[in-house]
């Protein structure tokens, strides 16, 4: 039994068939995959896992809880970081501020009027959102715009801000997108460091293989809505199958 | 000191200074000069300049922190206003009571109709308020009459009953609001040299509540609520997707918006005890968005400087007319001063709103900040002068 479970998830957006019959099974302390070709379905499975789709039929289960209905925040809340195609941090703010805000978030959930204390006095908040920065080699930029960084910084910053609440499960969705080679490579080591590091479960889509094979334990395979394979990067390396989908080649 | 860093604290040490010479610093031309009509130092006008600082700090909590731009925020202000006049009619002409209760009915009205608007963001949320504000007007001019007194406003009466006051005076006329005995319009006039300098209690209650809000408003802006506020309007997915639940953050924010507004409503029928449903018109709401992004949105001190200013230009600029202007150009030809004053005059007298329209124009254009941003720029501007010669004094290196 995976940490997260997917069960027979179908989503229809008129006469189009995004998700059908989709099982999938992610093992905690794991590093799960799921690829596929354009309009395979990945987003909409993404977003089903965390609110900001319902899915028509089917259940999503994480940690033996139904995720189904609850609002984004309550998803969080529960345990599950999202990290999203293109950064989404705080761009007004400054990097310090964005560590600390999903700190507060774990420390005093989704609300809590905290209108009068200067946030400055709250040491021991600004003192681990210090400790991430550091653990990011980000802390020189900590009074830095955050709008006006790399995209590479952005997503270090946006990874940096989903561990900062230590959730048990971590999805990404195309991480490295739109990057330079080097910022790809640094994002990598960042989230081979932090599986090493952390109890931890990462679930990845990716468009790039390279990345998929330096960090997936499993990979699933997705195509026109339903899951194909699911096996070891090894095995999906030469399925023919995998091939088929993504080259459009008849065997 | 009070729990605020050394800028904080410097900026409010000095608004408290200027606030409390505000008598002075607003009347810097003898009384009989040909200046002296440029002169804002008369209660009626410092009372406005901090009541509707009030306003519009309030308002900045909620549009220069979460970005909301509510359009019916005069819908507080006119509430506020009811509430304190019926404290007025009923209890006793003691101020102190007439506020909390404008502050208490403005917060509900604020949550009311919050809960609602909140519902939509954008453009949307604006319009709903908007809705929202024009309803009420309408509201207080035609059905509500019996507690708003509809077109002619509400007044009080000789036969009020002022449960722990006196109905009336012993000379027959209506109690006139008071703190604790001290009559709000009660005035005294110094008169140094050429100069004439007045001070009245009204305007420095108000001051000193003024002084109390920005204050508030300062630690709200540094508070952890504050920067959630603020990560609303930068990014409200990421917040959404952090854990944090957006719609109480917003909603408290246009509570309190609305409190400070109630606050700025009751000091106004505090120093003039009658409400009209005119405040709530959707013009008394778009003039405190004015103030608020003329000063500078956001910002601390922004909305004050932008209130003053339209209330400044409304009161000043509004009272020149053709004979003051043909006394300034006199010195002119005939026919060259003639041509003179019909270009000027449209910016004058009820042509004002003109001048603030330009004005306006040319600082959302060039200033985006506001009037802080100005300066901010002209600071920045001498440090950098300073620093120049500085330089060049103690070194002939090229500065790169």
């Amino acid at each position: 039994m995976g940490i997260l479970e997917v069960k027979d998830v179908n989503k229809r957006f008129g006469g189009l068939q995004a998700l059908g019959n989709v099982n999938l099974s992610v093992a905690e302390n794991s590093c799960h995959a799921i690829i596929g070709p354009n309009g395979a379905g990945k987003s909409t499975l993404l977003n089903c896992l965390v609110g900001k789709l319902i899915p028509d039929t089917g259940s999503v289960m994480f940690d033996g809880q139904s995720v189904l209905g609850r609002k984004p925040y309550e998803i969080n809340q529960m345990g599950i970081s999202r990290v999203f195609q293109t950064p989404e941090i705080f761009g007004d703010l400054s990097v310090l501020e964005n560590m600390m805000i999903p700190i507060f978030a774990k420390r005093d959930g989704a609300f809590r009027m905290h209108a009068v204390e200067h946030t400055e006095n709250e040491k021991e908040i600004v003192e681990q959102a210090e400790q991430i920065l550091e653990d990011l080699n980000m802390a020189d930029k900590r009074h830095f715009h955050s709008a006006s960084m790399s995209r590479g910084d952005k997503r270090r910053l946006e990874i940096g801000m989903c561990l900062a609440q230590q959730p048990r499960l971590l999805l990404l969705d195309e991480p490295t997108a739109g990057m330079a080679r080097a910022d790809t490579n640094n994002t990598i080591d960042l989230l081979k460091q932090i599986k090493e590091e952390r109890d931890i479960t990462i679930a990845i889509i990716e468009h790039d293989m390279h990345v998929v094979f330096s960090l997936a334990e499993r990979i699933t395979v997705l195509a026109q809505g339903t899951p194909l394979v699911e096996d070891t990067p090894e095995k999906i390396k030469g399925h023919p199958k995998v091939r088929e989908a993504y080259l459009g080649e008849t065997a | 000191m009070f729990g605020l860093d050394k800028k904080d604290t410097s900026l409010l040490i000095i608004v408290a200074i200027l606030t409390m010479l505000a008598p002075f610093i607003l009347n810097p031309f003898p009384a009989d000069s040909a200046m002296a009509q440029f002169n804002a130092g008369y209660p009626d006008l410092m009372q406005r300049f901090v009541i509707f600082g009030i306003f519009a700090i309030g308002f900045n909590i909620l549009f220069g922190l979460t970005g909301y731009l509510s359009f019916g925020h005069a819908a507080f202000l006119g509430v506020g206003s009811y509430a304190a006049v019926w404290m007025f009619k009923l209890l006793s002409m003691n101020v102190i009571p007439a506020i909390i209760l404008a502050v208490i009915t403005s917060g509900l009205f604020a949550l009311l109709i919050g809960f609602i608007s909140l519902r939509r963001s954008g453009i949307y949320f604006s319009i709903l308020t908007l809705a929202f504000a024009q309803m009420s007007f309408a509201l207080a001019y035609s059905v509500l009459t019996p507690i708003t007194g509809g077109e002619t406003g509400l007044q009080l009466a000789l036969d009020d009953p002022r449960i722990l006051g006196a109905s009336q005076t012993p000379e027959g006329n209506i109690p006139v609001p008071g703190l604790f005995g001290m009559e709000m319009r009660e005035t005294t006039q110094i008169a140094v040299g050429a100069w004439e300098f007045t001070f009245n209690v009204g305007y420095y209650f108000c001051a000193v509540i003024m002084l109390l809000s920005f204050y508030l408003a300062i630690r709200i802006f540094r508070s952890p609520f504050g920067m959630m506020l603020r990560a609303i309007k930068s990014n409200q997915q990421r917040l959404n997707y952090t854990g944090l639940n957006a719609r109480p953050y917003t909603l408290a924010a246009f509570v309190i918006s609305g409190m400070y507004a109630g606050l700025a409503g009751g000091l106004m029928a505090s120093m003039d005890p009658l409400a009209g449903a005119e405040r709530m018109f959707w013009t008394a709401s778009g003039e405190v968005v004015l103030m608020t992004i003329l000063g500078g949105v956001g910002t601390l001190i922004g909305p004050v400087l932008g209130a003053g200013m339209i209330k400044y230009m409304e009161n000043i600029i509004s009272k020149i007319n053709s004979d003051i202007l043909h006394g300034w150009f006199a010195f002119m030809p005939d026919g060259l001063e003639d041509f003179v004053v019909a270009i000027v005059y449209p910016f004058i007298g009820k042509g004002w709103h003109l001048t603030l329209g330009i004005i306006f124009m040319l600082v959302v254009i060039f200033l985006p900040g506001g009037l802080v941003e100005g300066g901010q720029r002209i600071a920045k501007a001498f440090k950098r002068r300073k620093s120049d010669d500085a330089s060049g004094k103690t070194s002939t290196e090229p500065a790169e």
